[in-house]
């Protein structure tokens, strides 16, 4: 089954990638490991017939936000965190704030579990099947885009001027004209 | 044939990690950076979901989504620069006065 394969490379990577992106101090190799991440994401896409999708999310995500991340990190020059000072203040380190904690995540992993346990109607197949060329196809997704998501679409582009604007404000430095 | 509980899964696998991520560092861009894990972990979910009802609101939804992250890093970033600017720090604990 080289689908099957594929499915679990792809999302083995995915994870993967995702764990070593909290896992770094230095927010460089964070940013490039999450371009790796997304990467697998958009071939995960691609078995579920979502090809446009796959490369909006290689185009703008990977391509222009991870850019405009990778811009901030070398613009600031930040320092790397420094992991004794994380042990010493970091509010999770305190001991009854831990153990709340270790009680929440145990409970939300039971739930999960138990839910996953009851969703036999979920298990029809939805990865790799060759059937869904109609559905996938872009034409189609602009028809619905276009009309009955038109003002979902329009209002998105007020949206982005709204955060273009407001990300230029922000980033002002005090005194300029 | 790949069930949708797999994609699931994967989709809520990927939602703990930025969840860790948010909670666990203390880097301002490292924090942003899992905020977009988490908004990816959702788009997958959304994608599975829409070929399962054989739509393409599911794929729809996720360029919404896209949109809106776009918009929020460069918000977000802009803030992290504001922020840096006046505290040489992108520890959050450093801001801590609501007026300096």
């Amino acid at each position: 089954m080289p689908e099957t394969l594929l499915f679990y490379v792809l999302s083995g990577l995915a994870v993967g990638a995702s764990a070593l992106v909290i896992g770094q101090r230095n927010p460089m190799y964070s940013v490039l490991l999450l371009i790796v991440s997304f990467a697998a994401l958009a071939g995960l896409y691609i078995t579920l017939d979502a090809p446009f999708v796959a490369m909006a999310q290689m185009i703008i995500y990977a391509g222009a936000i991870m850019v405009l991340f990778l811009f901030v990190v070398m613009l600031l020059n930040a320092p790397q965190e420094d992991a004794a000072e994380w042990d010493r203040t970091h509010p999770l380190r305190r001991p009854g704030v831990a153990r709340i904690g270790i009680v929440l995540a145990v409970l939300l992993v039971a739930e999960l579990g138990w839910a996953l346990a009851k969703v036999a109607s979920l298990e029809g197949a939805v990865g790799g099947n060759a059937d869904g060329a109609a559905i996938a196809s872009v034409r189609e997704m602009g028809r619905v885009l276009f009309t009955q998501y038109s003002f979902a679409f329009e209002a998105t582009s007020v949206l982005i001027l709204v955060a273009m604007i407001g990300a230029v404000v922000l980033a002002r430095r005090e005194g300029d004209a | 044939m790949i069930p949708l509980s797999h994609y699931l899964v994967v989709s809520a696998l990927l939602f703990a990690v930025g969840t860790a991520g948010v909670f666990l560092r203390k880097n301002l861009i490292t924090i942003l950076l899992s905020v977009e894990i988490m908004l990816n972990a959702v788009n997958l979910s959304f994608v599975a979901f829409g070929r399962f009802n054989g739509t393409v609101d599911g794929q729809i939804i996720t360029f919404f989504v896209m949109t809106v992250a776009a918009a929020e890093a460069a918000v977000g970033l802009a803030l992290v620069i504001a922020l840096f600017r006046t505290r040489e720090s992108l520890n959050p604990d450093a801001f801590t006065s609501l007026k300096w």
